[in-house]
């Protein structure tokens, strides 16, 4: 059996074939399924834009499948009629908006990171942002601070535009902790039901939303990189790269509120400053008690060596494979040197040795903006792409004059790293005055 | 300490090829393997049952030919692997999954207490690093994620204590177990699979376990289990490509560097 292919459905865009584990998809004038290839895993029936693929026995495409024999043993029916130990019946779902309660949630909320006071960038980023939703949606922007003596921290949020901010000081809130804040949030989400809640992707972020999501049993798409409304639904629609980037995948939250979404921090413009803006706090009080607590922060180690800022260089000379040695990454450190900027790497290169993990750039490691981003040597695979597209002007320099690196370049170079590269530092050393 | 790790079958991403002509991604032919990171995760199980005791039961979701992957986790030393399969997870997303895994989990703990459940710290397919704190907060355990080292664990007193990896510093921070913990690769560097490890791997018969051998509440399964669902797919938007300079290379440089400084690209104060 294989999923199939409603073809009057299928406009053959092509978006299954690359979600297949298994290569059983082609498509020439609608989506084919190699029968000896698939194992019905669905994946292809999610991706699938028009609805036009479905497991086999299902009425509609996307249903749930109907009940069927399964290919295990005896023992999964022997099971099925055992009755079920009490204590693993599933609990009544708490928080979970079914579609009738959809309307009662407005609003949008950006969570708003700190850590020993100091405001996460990331946390503005998506405070322009969350201005734009909630203007096309005609509702409040509001800013979500959880800490300890942080109330002098509301004046700088306001300044970026929210309309409210919601304030919850407790002692054991202090150092950041899942079970604490994730308590606090769904807590926060349950009484005021914002239809949107976006965090940013730090590792903060990352550990917080997941839980905050799966108490509230809502959706979360992570890593979004173009947030917008679709006003005809009035849903979030939550852009994300999917399947290593090489096709955007356009996430729809439409049963479950608060429809909620990670960005990494420099995805988004960082949104003007504007002094003097006041609105209402509202400080909540959660009932949170240290004993009750299954972790405890021991202490924060400052990491040894030099911290790499990749995050806020201005100018970040990358190198990639095609820098070709050890002895030839000298020079890509000297022209950053020379420019006043910082390394950054291709997984190539570290994982050839050349450069610390922390110097990697994309998908895997950081997501960079800088003014300048010079590639040298790197081909420009879709998974580094994403981690560097949205830089201000991007330099190319490699071997091959078809690498991918020079569709996203502003200017291109053809040509060996280790050649051109002492001839830009000449260059540069001649023409800057300034001694960096 | 039983030590329950869980594992995702990904494609390798480093074999994944672009088609030009459909600008899709090739899978035809591509390898699947354990995600890089779960690897470091069940490394990380067999290294604490070598020095606390213990047993190492490693799952994972997915389709029957992930009974692979399950074989080569026993092969790298752990004790009993077991197979979530069935037509009614396909589609799943992260909480759905999250959903399965932890019932999955539950079974496991009724027959034998599970003290410390291990994940990955992402996946390199996905990387949402959803599946883990989902897990974790399905089950009511504290979670400790982007683990770098684990110091101790005291057997005593139930707990452990591990560093964390932030973006500038190291979080010390203490548990009580159960608990469930994400890593990051740099937590251990992956031993070779032993000759006796090897061969019990290859003649291991995985447990497979379908939606009847789990006590699941239908509706959160699948894709009717999973809020977020997919509105529409569009290739990445092209950049326009831009300027190539030409040129002898000493030429060509000079040009360059005169475009990045006379446009004020490059500060020249």
């Amino acid at each position: 059996m294989t999923v199939e292919v409603i073809k009057g459905n299928c406009i053959a865009c092509g978006a299954c074939v690359g979600t297949c584990p298994a290569g059983a998809l082609t498509v020439e004038d609608a989506a084919e399924v190699g029968a000896d290839k698939c194992t019905l895993c669905g994946e292809c029936i999610k991706a699938c834009p028009v609805n036009a693929l479905r497991l086999p026995g299902d009425g509609v495409g996307g249903g749930g499948p109907e009940p069927e024999k399964t290919e295990l043993g005896p023992e999964a029916h022997l099971d099925k009629a055992k009755k079920r130990p009490e204590y693993l019946t599933p609990k009544p779902d708490r928080g979970v908006a079914v579609q009738g309660d959809l309307v009662d949630y407005k609003g949008v909320w950006v969570f708003i990171e700190q850590m020993e006071n100091h405001i996460a960038p990331v946390s503005w980023e998506l405070l322009g942002e969350g201005r734009k939703l909630a203007d096309k949606l005609g509702v409040e922007l509001a800013g979500v601070l959880l800490g300890e003596g942080i109330g002098g921290l509301t004046e700088e949020i306001f300044a970026y535009g929210v309309d409210k901010v919601y304030l919850v000081d407790n002692p054991v809130l202090k150092q950041y902790r899942t079970q604490s804040y994730s308590k606090v949030l769904v807590e926060l989400v349950n009484k005021y039901k914002p239809e949107i809640f976006l965090m940013g992707a730090t590792t903060l972020g990352r550990d917080l939303s997941g839980t905050v999501a799966t108490e509230l049993k809502t959706g979360l798409t992570a890593d979004c990189t173009v947030l917008d409304i679709n006003m005809e639904k009035r849903l979030l629609d939550q852009t994300r790269p999917a399947f290593g980037g090489n096709i955007m995948a356009t996430i729809w939250c439409d049963n479950r509120r608060p429809q909620m979404a990670t960005v990494r921090p420099r995805v988004m413009d960082m949104p003007a400053r504007e002094t003097g803006r006041r609105g209402p706090v509202i400080a909540e009080q959660v009932d949170l008690k240290e004993e009750e607590m299954a972790t405890k922060v021991v202490e924060y180690i400052k990491e040894k060596g030099t911290a790499v800022y990749l995050d806020k260089a201005e100018i970040i000379v990358a190198g990639g494979k095609g820098v070709g040695s050890k002895k030839n990454w000298a020079l890509i450190e000297e022209l950053a040197g020379v420019l006043g900027g910082t390394v950054g790497a291709s997984r190539a290169a570290v994982e050839a040795g050349w450069v610390p993990l922390a110097h990697q750039v994309g998908q895997t490691g950081q997501t960079v903006r800088p003014k300048v981003y010079i590639a040298v040597g790197i081909s420009g695979a879709i998974q580094h792409l994403v981690g560097m597209q949205t830089s201000d002007t991007i330099v190319a320099l490699n071997n091959d004059r078809e690498a991918p690196i020079f569709r996203a370049a502003t200017y291109g170079m053809v040509g060996e790293a280790a050649k051109v590269l002492p001839l830009l530092i000449e260059q540069f050393r001649r023409r800057l005055n300034c001694k960096v | 300490m039983h030590l329950a790790v869980c594992l995702k079958q990904v494609p390798d991403a480093t074999e994944v090829k672009i088609d030009p002509k459909t600008n899709t991604l090739v899978r035809e032919g591509v390898p699947a393997i354990i995600n890089p990171y779960d690897l470091h995760a069940l490394e990380e199980a067999v290294a604490l049952k070598e020095k606390y005791g213990g047993k190492v039961t490693v799952i994972t979701m997915g389709p029957p030919m992930a009974v692979e992957s399950l074989k080569k986790a026993v092969s790298y030393g752990a004790d009993e692997a077991i197979l979530l399969s069935d037509r009614a997870f396909a589609g799943s997303d992260t909480l759905a999954t999250s959903y399965i895994l932890a019932q999955a989990i539950k079974k496991v703990n009724e027959k034998e207490q599970v003290d410390i459940i291990l994940c990955g710290k992402q996946a390199i397919d996905g990387d949402t690093a959803q599946v883990g704190p989902g897990i974790a907060a399905r089950l009511g355990v504290p979670q400790l994620t982007f683990v770098m080292k684990v110091d101790a664990v005291d057997q005593e007193t139930g707990e452990i204590q591990v560093q964390r990896k932030l973006e500038a510093v190291r979080e010390v921070v203490r548990a009580k177990l159960p608990t469930l913990l994400t890593v990051e690769k740099s937590i251990n560097t992956i031993r070779y699979a032993s000759l006796p490890n090897l061969i019990r791997g290859a003649g291991y018969e995985v447990k497979v376990w379908g939606k009847g051998d789990l006590d699941l509440d239908e509706t959160q399964l699948g894709l009717k289990g999973s809020p977020t669902k997919v509105s529409r797919i569009f290739a990445p938007p092209q950049r326009p490509g831009g300027e190539v300079i030409e040129g002898p290379p000493e030429v060509a440089v000079k040009n360059l560097v005169d475009k990045l400084i006379t446009r004020d690209i490059i500060a020249n104060c």
